[in-house]
């Protein structure tokens, strides 16, 4: 990932800024600048995610790509955000621990980096909740 | 007055025994533990590394107490371990907590005392009037060469302490320092590991220093160990700790509740600062705490605290991030296998 790409994001990895339409309520989470319910009858605001939310569904990764390979097994989850939005990221727990329908909140944690002198890239894991 | 507004502490779940680290290395498991009065340590995740302990204390501490985080005007993250050479983990915790851009920062190294120094310099910004709240943090993944003795304590884990003068759930009433350049303990660019001079890091480093301070403190403020509810040491392990608080006159039932590294290890920078946070885990409004930092190179940072009505107050809720003795709690047990690859002890085809 260039560093331009992964600083642009920074604020959506730390923190969890999504946006949400204040006319129909939907939040977003990657960011949308336009509602594609209300259109352009709707206002987009920013909005960050309280970063706590449910599994709904998850696979265990045993072979990654060589960014991860050596962080196997780990838990890949959509995580439904209690605001709405799903999301796909790492859950920190043994596979055997993991479970459909699970709580999880969100930690800060390092996802990757590139390579030993490249930028670490920073930003957000879930952990069991319960 | 300037003080402690609020705190919070991250410590990973992993764990090693003593016992494991010396059946690895052929060593007297039961001589080791004896002799430094620690049992296990700390061990971060594959994930976890300063800037991510850092940021976890940080926003432990600003649960507790709902601060704004534009009014959050200097954070500083002390460690010996800053995952970047050039690049300051201050920065990254101020994005991770929404407090830039609005804000000065920098990263602090004085061995195992760079998170008290950092607490000095908030209270001098505050008490110039130059910024509202204050950041300091002491967090370390800490490093000891494989088979050294340092590797039998270095550990994972940090503090985090907001200071400012807006209604302090503990006033710092005085803090001093001691500071000579002692080699005991270093590590050169471009070194993985830290060297130290054995034996030579007691007398002359750590008591010399935790004396000095301790003793400076006392003279300043008028006061004896009898005077203060707890005590709280760097903590490089038990012994130097219990053996400091003797010299000085203190009991030993006034740093139990601050003396973690039995369970935790020797967090470096997080040290003094996870001691002290396990205190205020207990304090009531009125304890007064006698904290003495220690870093190699050398110095020792002293502060003369007392705890406020704030801390049993409306404004502050201690129950809203977990406690010292929830974070050691519950600890997943790894072998020296998995130790190793957790820290990068593995020579691995790049």
């Amino acid at each position: 990932m260039s560093v331009s790409r992964f600083w642009r994001k920074i604020p959506q990895r730390y923190n969890l800024i999504g946006t949400q339409c204040t006319t129909c309520g939907r939040y977003f989470y990657p960011p949308r600048s336009l509602c594609p319910d209300c259109r352009r009858s709707g206002t987009i605001v920013e909005h960050q995610f309280r970063g706590e939310g449910t599994i709904v569904t998850y696979t265990v990764i045993r072979t990654a790509s060589d960014l991860f390979e050596h962080t196997t097994p780990y838990v890949l989850a959509i995580v439904r955000l209690d605001e709405g939005p799903n999301l796909t990221a790492q859950v920190v727990c043994r596979p055997e621990e993991a479970r459909i329908g699970m709580r999880v909140k969100s930690v800060f944690r390092r996802i990757a980096a590139d390579g030993e002198s490249g930028v670490i890239h920073y930003g957000t894991k879930f952990v069991p909740a319960e | 007055m300037v003080g402690i507004c609020s705190y919070g502490v991250y410590i990973p779940r992993f764990r090693i025994t003593m016992h494991e680290i010396a059946r690895v290395w052929g060593a007297d498991a039961g001589e080791i533990t004896r002799g430094l009065g620690v049992r296990e340590k700390s061990v971060p995740d594959l994930d976890e590394d300063t800037a991510t302990i850092a940021v976890e204390a940080a926003r432990a501490a600003l649960r507790r107490r709902r601060i704004a985080p534009e009014a959050i005007g200097a954070i500083y993250v002390g460690s010996e371990s800053h995952p970047y050479a050039v690049k300051p983990t201050a920065c990254t915790v101020g994005e991770a907590i929404g407090a830039t851009p609005h804000m000065t920062a920098a990263d602090y190294e004085f061995a195992c005392k760079a998170g008290t120094a950092g607490i000095q310099t908030c209270m001098g910004l505050v008490q110039s009037g130059m910024i509202t709240f204050g950041i300091a943090i002491g967090a370390d993944v800490a490093q000891g060469a494989p088979g050294d003795a340092l590797e039998y304590t270095a550990a994972a884990g940090g503090a985090a302490f907001v200071i400012g003068n807006d209604d302090p759930i503990a006033v710092i009433n005085q803090t001093c320092s001691f500071t000579t350049d002692t080699p005991d303990f270093w590590r050169r660019e471009g070194q993985s590991f830290p060297r130290h001079g054995g034996r030579f890091t007691g007398d002359p480093g750590y008591f010399r220093h935790v004396q000095g301070a301790a003793r400076m403190l006392f003279e300043r403020m008028g006061t004896t160990p009898a005077d203060y509810d707890y005590a709280v040491f760097h903590q490089p392990n038990a012994k130097f700790p219990l053996r400091a608080a003797r010299m000085l006159g203190f009991a030993e039932e006034q740093i139990l509740p601050g003396l973690v590294v039995p369970r935790l290890g020797n967090t470096y920078s997080g040290a003094s600062m996870i001691g002290l946070a396990a205190t205020l885990d207990l304090a009531k409004p009125g304890d007064r705490i006698f904290v003495t930092s220690f870093g190699s190179g050398a110095g020792s940072d002293a502060f003369d605290i007392t705890v406020t009505d704030a801390i049993a107050s409306s404004s502050f809720d201690r129950s809203a991030a977990p406690t010292v003795e929830a974070l050691l709690a519950n600890p997943v047990y790894v072998d020296y296998a998995r130790y190793a690859k957790h820290k990068g002890k593995i020579v691995m085809q790049r």
